[in-house]
């Protein structure tokens, strides 16, 4: 076993080695444009996106042409908010969201607020971080033109009900957008199905390269419109110009085809690891709480609060494990994590979790010396709290007038 | 965030981590911060003859407060009352290298200084130290 382990997958993932392969000859020998329509260095890019289009949207079962290839998911959420809104104001300009989603949405969405180009409505999520269905059906008006749903959630790893806010979307004429950037290639995504019409994703995190995600654009039942956000050379049909990245490409469509064919493998074993992480660090710590949903959840996912603790400094007492927390510590913008926020979970808690994030190339080994790890520092850290001191004298700690700076 | 060395070794080695009896009257305790804010610093000092013989600290926070912590009880063995008053923020951004984001743990250590330095001093008050 090797140190340091990467147990932060819903960050980034590394690359599988057979995505690089496939991407190697894209380089320095086939290194055409594909928009090359004259000559064979064209074609043979072309070519390669073409092959790349299809194993894309065989995964999600969507049609080669509604891919839509972008800079990544961040680019793909900005694109499907700001372009149906652009392309559809006519209608309406009510958007509903939910208070979970990334960042690159509730940013998107603020900043078409601030603008005073769109109304936006942020559902609550219930305690286990899910939205409820009735809530997006009570929330649409006449004037809403866009629901805008995750899949499943950075943090805590929560599937959200994507079929029924699909079916209500359809049933009331108001188009659906999905950030499926932690679902898509760990869980099966069925876009038909699901009756989504616009969904963001993107390719390093699914053991791709960086630098290129997708934008499924729906073609028919209904033909989606969006405008474009970058103008040029009318590449994608017009929607998102710029050359393709055709090594990028490759990679990404690559990965998705091992990431169609190993799934239900992978979801197997991430599964039985994660369950196992889980069941032996809450069977040793006392006041440690699960945050997201008990089941229905990523299979590599896996979020705790450990009462008493900080979550940073347990970053730091376990170095050699690359992990996360929603420690304000931790974030650039210094407060605790508004998810764990928007699902209830106290301040003090939010400060104190733990994101663990397992992937394909995560080893037993890797989680019995994590396992081992997390209990010992918290264990020391705990030592070390005032709070944790406090508790077991009996001291209500709710009941404390803290000197608050 | 990358740590410096002095604060990666006050983590992994706390100096005079624990505790007091809150209620000896040789002991001052100060407890600042609030949980909902992510730090909370205990910082108690036994005291004899005016001079701080012992000192102890438990901290809830991220590693840059538990080392100003440790620190602050590392700095205040061995001062007196008035030399203890003297230790200031900044002298242990100095000393850890804290970066910006972190100031505000140092400022909690000094806090918690003059917090248990009150407390010792609101228990003596009126009575010659040193004489228990």
């Amino acid at each position: 076993m090797k140190l340091p382990i990467f147990l932060d997958n819903h960050s980034t993932t590394p690359m599988d080695p057979r995505v690089l392969e496939a991407m190697l000859p894209y380089f320095v020998e086939k290194f055409g444009n594909a928009a090359s329509r004259n000559h064979a260095f064209g074609w043979a890019a072309e070519e390669a996106v073409e092959q790349a289009r299809k194993q894309i949207a065989k995964l999600i079962k969507a049609d080669a042409k509604e891919i839509v290839f972008t800079s990544g998911a961040t680019e793909s959420d900005n694109l499907a908010l700001k372009g149906v809104l652009e392309m559809y104001k006519e209608k309406g300009t009510h958007i509903i969201t939910s208070s979970t989603e990334h960042r690159a949405v509730l940013d998107t969405a603020k900043s078409l607020e601030a603008k005073g180009l769109a109304t936006v409505t942020y559902l609550p999520v219930d305690k286990y971080g899910m939205v409820n269905p009735q809530d997006v059906q009570n929330a649409i008006t006449d004037k809403t033109i866009l629901i805008s749903i995750m899949l499943a959630n950075n943090e805590i790893g929560t599937i959200n009900p994507i079929q029924e806010i699909g079916k209500i979307a359809k049933s009331k004429g108001v188009l659906f957008h999905c950030d499926a950037t932690q679902g898509v290639g760990k869980i099966p995504v069925d876009v038909q199905a699901m009756g989504i019409d616009l969904m963001s994703f993107t390719s390093h995190k699914i053991y791709g390269p960086k630098g290129v995600g997708a934008l499924y654009v729906r073609k028919r039942n209904p033909r989606v419109r969006i405008a474009p956000q970058i103008d040029g050379g009318g590449h994608e049909r017009g929607m998102r110009s710029g050359t393709l990245p055709v090594p990028l490409i490759v990679g990404f469509g690559k990965a998705c085809e091992l990431c169609e064919q190993e799934m239900a493998a992978d979801t197997a074993r991430l599964t039985k690891m994660r369950d196992r992480l889980q069941a032996e660090i809450m069977a040793a710590l006392e006041e440690s709480y699960l945050n997201g949903h008990p089941t229905n959840r990523l299979p590599g996912n896996l979020n705790i609060s450990f009462a008493y603790v900080e979550g940073e400094s347990l970053l730091m007492g376990m170095k050699d494990i690359a992990l996360s927390s929603g420690s304000a510590c931790t974030s650039a913008t210094l407060e605790p994590s508004y998810v764990l926020r928007a699902l209830g979970v106290g301040t003090e808690l939010a400060h104190s979790s733990i994101r663990f994030g397992l992937g394909r190339f995560n080893t037993d080994d890797e989680i019995d010396y994590t396992t081992k790890k997390v209990i010992e520092v918290v264990t020391k850290l705990r030592e070390m709290s005032p709070l944790y001191e406090m508790a077991k004298e009996g001291v209500d700690l709710k009941s404390v007038q803290w000197a608050a700076h | 965030m990358a740590y410096s060395d002095k604060v990666v070794d006050h983590f992994n080695n706390p100096r005079n981590m624990g505790s007091f009896k809150k209620d000896d009257a040789d002991v001052g305790t100060g407890m600042v911060g609030a949980p909902e804010c992510g730090d909370v610093m205990k910082l108690q000092i036994k005291v004899q003859n005016d001079t701080i013989v012992d000192a102890k600290f438990k901290t809830f926070g991220c590693g840059s407060a538990i080392a100003s912590s440790s620190l602050a009880t590392e700095w205040l063995k061995g001062k007196t009352i008035e030399e203890a008053q003297k230790i200031k923020n900044t002298d242990i951004v100095q000393e850890l290298n804290l970066p910006p984001v972190k100031i505000h743990c140092s400022v909690l250590a000094e806090d918690a200084i003059k917090a248990a330095l009150a407390d010792y001093q609101k228990k003596t008050d009126g009575q010659p130290t040193g004489t228990k």
